[in-house]
């Protein structure tokens, strides 16, 4: 992460961009994915009406989220769980930090949670002896290679197996040169195998939370959160405040969208509820917050709450497919990263929102129909108002506006060669301009369409 | 019907031929055409950069040059899309409501206004029909791959009425181009990729024109085009619409 720290998503995608038979495949990759979420979806005709339901479901949510929570937690507590309350990514590190020391255990086994990348878990736990081990196959391999996942559903799709063969050498002892991903998937198996064994704290991320019941429900396709969660003795969920779904029998609404969205399975290998706990053991649920109320209170953008991690504006999104997930330097990519990271710190994001073409792409495949590229949109009017943009910037829009709002400016503006543009960047024709770089310049016409006019005017009078 | 016609900045500028074969092929099929000379842009090359706090006097230009007719017709999604979605006006906002009601792109206005089901045209070639992301996901002028829903194309339905063309498949039938206004020079590595790609799925299925009802993006791909030496070439449907049989 250090790396990209200091660089913008324009200077990181010209980085991921050197490479460009790279970026067709990583393209490609995530394309392929699409391509299967459509395939999926087109065999319900009512997929539709389920996005429209799951949207309003999550509508409901948010506007009585608060009795909501406070109905999951009583339910939960009933069930013999213990929930515990986290206002920032401090607080739960903090949390989970002292379960853990309570118990005098000093390393943990954890499945796949989104959550814990926000609040930075993993480094918070190491700087204090505690050791994690990332169980879900994507997250272990970018675990290994010390980098953060470049996707919410697929953490390592920029990886290619060659690669994951060599990281899987180096730290696995797999053969030098495996790469066939039978073989590394069972020497990551056998490798896990011991640490679910050793672990006695496991934790997982919730992907629903049921306040009717006080149950959460946790998606994956590996089995690893169960087998994590039942052999420890302590299972610990962090689960996002946004989670939360009122009733059961809402829950096939969600399931039947989110795999089909993410990678056109029908439902997740494994959807596993846990309630109460086992004989002996215990579990935690933390529920955070890490302004997630904050961006409620904001009335464009509370509908982001409504994601379910599903991955798929980030697989249909061009940009994101053309410069890769660590380009975006968030903890969650793509389009519904540029959307929830300026709530979090405007001014370190200031650049996502403008890392779209507003294609609308990612608002159609949404299966809770976030509105993310008008969302994209309303975020560059703050940022700007709030003044996170380059001051050159403004200076050319103010004169832009200027020029646009008056008729006879803007006829100078165009005899003066065709724009020689302060007013369209592209057409100032020389190396320095990033136009340039790819694309000729648009050739001048010998009159403007006005020009073109008036003269056709003439001759008709 | 009067019906006035609002010719985008960059197309008024560096395209003539587009809005020259809109405004023919409008008075062809009996529209009466004006052209209010003191326009000069919707305002979004500010909005989509975060500055839609500056277009104030943009917008009451507009609003001064296109109140008062039956219909506005453009020949872009895009710059459609935006007056549809952000004409406002703190002296006139009962006149931005009209004019945001009676604002049509091109093709949307020639399927469902004046309701077209012939055309005298012709254009023997092969021709690939880019989307654009603004007529297509904002303005619905085609039915969007993402959803479960029937198929339907405003410019494809016009273009099967010309004689002689033949429309190519796609890989990706509506991707985007990597346009996106400031974005193409913002971020110059990924739209110059985003273009070239889109280029690239149009010449693999042998299309010998690109069109598409808006000309940022053509103009975006003929960059890319002229820049490779290729002999495929851009064209706005207008221009494909109004060329008679000759
Ligand atoms: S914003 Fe929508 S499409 Fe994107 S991850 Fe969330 S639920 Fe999925």
């Amino acid at each position: 992460m250090s790396s990209t720290a200091t660089k913008d998503h324009p200077q990181l995608a010209a980085i991921f961009n050197r490479d460009e038979p790279r970026v067709d495949w990583h393209d490609e990759t995530l394309w392929w994915v699409r391509a299967k979420r459509d395939i999926a979806a087109h065999k319900l005709p009512e997929w539709e009406l389920l996005r429209e339901t799951a949207s309003q479901i999550k509508n409901n949510v948010l506007s009585n989220l608060s009795s909501y929570l406070e109905q999951f937690e009583a339910n939960a507590i009933k069930n013999g769980v213990t929930v515990h309350w986290a206002a920032d990514a401090r607080e739960h590190n903090q949390i989970i930090h002292k379960l853990l020391s309570d118990k005098g255990i000093n390393r943990m086994v954890k499945s796949k949670s989104m959550l814990t990348e926000e609040c930075h878990l993993n480094e918070y736990l190491l700087q204090q002896g505690i050791d994690v081990i990332d169980s879900d196959l994507g997250e272990r391999i970018v675990q290994l290679a010390g980098e953060p996942p470049s996707h919410i559903v697929l953490p390592c799709i920029h990886k290619k197996k060659e690669e994951i063969g060599d990281i899987f050498h180096e730290h696995l002892g797999s053969a030098k040169g495996e790469s066939d991903p039978k073989i590394l998937t069972e020497t990551a198996r056998q490798h896990l195998r011991e640490v679910f064994l050793t672990r006695r704290a496991a934790l997982t991320g919730v992907n629903f939370a049921i306040a009717e019941t006080g149950e959460i429900v946790i998606c994956t396709n590996e089995g690893n959160a169960d087998m994590g969660a039942h052999l420890a003795e302590i299972h610990i969920a962090s689960m996002g405040m946004e989670k939360i779904i009122p009733q059961r029998k809402h829950l096939g609404v969600f399931l039947r969208l989110l795999t089909r969205s993410a990678t056109g399975q029908p439902i997740t290998t494994y959807s596993s509820h846990f309630a109460k706990p086992q004989d002996g053991k215990e579990i935690h649920i933390v529920i955070v917050d890490n302004g997630r109320s904050i961006q409620l209170g904001r009335e464009d953008f509370r509908n982001s709450l409504k994601c379910i991690r599903c991955g798929a504006c980030m697989n249909t999104c061009p940009v994101y497919r053309k410069s890769g997930g660590h380009s975006y330097h968030t903890a969650v990519a793509g389009p519904i990263g540029s959307i929830l990271a300026p709530n979090l710190d405007m001014e370190k994001y200031a650049d996502l929102p403008f890392a779209s073409t507003l294609c609308g792409s990612c608002s159609n495949v949404c299966p809770v129909k976030i509105d993310i590229h008008d969302q994209l949109y309303k975020w560059r009017q703050v940022i700007v108002k709030a003044g996170y943009t380059p001051k050159a910037k403004t200076l050319a829009m103010k004169g832009m506006a200027f020029t646009l709002a008056s008729p006879a400016l803007y006829r100078a503006a165009g005899k003066m060669g065709r724009w020689t543009f302060k007013y369209a960047p592209f057409a100032v024709n020389n190396g320095a301009n990033p136009w340039y770089k790819h694309r000729e310049m648009p050739k001048a016409p010998e009159q403007s369409f006005g020009e073109w006019y008036a003269k056709r005017k003439d001759q008709h009078k | 019907m009067k019906v006035a016609l609002f010719v985008p900045c960059y197309v008024d500028q560096f395209y003539p031929n587009a809005a020259i074969a809109t405004l023919e092929l409008l008075e062809k099929l009996g529209c009466e055409v004006h052209y209010p000379k003191n326009q000069t842009c919707c305002g979004q090359p500010m909005a989509n950069s975060g500055y839609e706090h500056l277009t104030g006097a943009c917008n009451n230009l507009f609003i001064g040059n296109f109140s008062g007719y039956d219909y506005i017709v453009c020949p872009s999604g895009s710059c459609t899309l935006h007056i549809k979605e952000h004409l406002h006006s703190h002296q006139n906002e009962a006149m931005a409501a009209d004019i945001r009601k009676r604002v049509f792109e091109l093709t949307e206005f020639l399927v469902d206004i004046l309701r077209v089901e012939s055309l005298d045209a012709s254009f023997p070639y092969k021709v690939g029909l880019h989307q654009s992301c603004h007529g297509l996901r904002g303005l619905r002028i085609s039915q969007m791959t993402e959803l479960v829903a029937p198929p339907f194309s405003k410019p494809a339905q016009l273009l099967d009425m010309v004689k002689g063309l033949e429309l190519v498949p796609l890989n990706r039938a509506d991707d985007c181009c990597g346009f996106g206004g400031t974005f193409c020079v913002v971020e110059e590595a990924v739209s110059s990729k985003m273009g070239k790609d889109r280029v690239d799925d149009h010449i693999a299925h042998g299309a010998q024109y690109i069109t598409s009802a808006d000309l940022s993006c053509l103009m975006h791909m003929e960059g890319i085009l002229r820049r490779q030496g290729s002999d495929v070439k851009v064209i706005h449907v207008a221009e494909i619409l109004n060329h008679s049989i000759k």
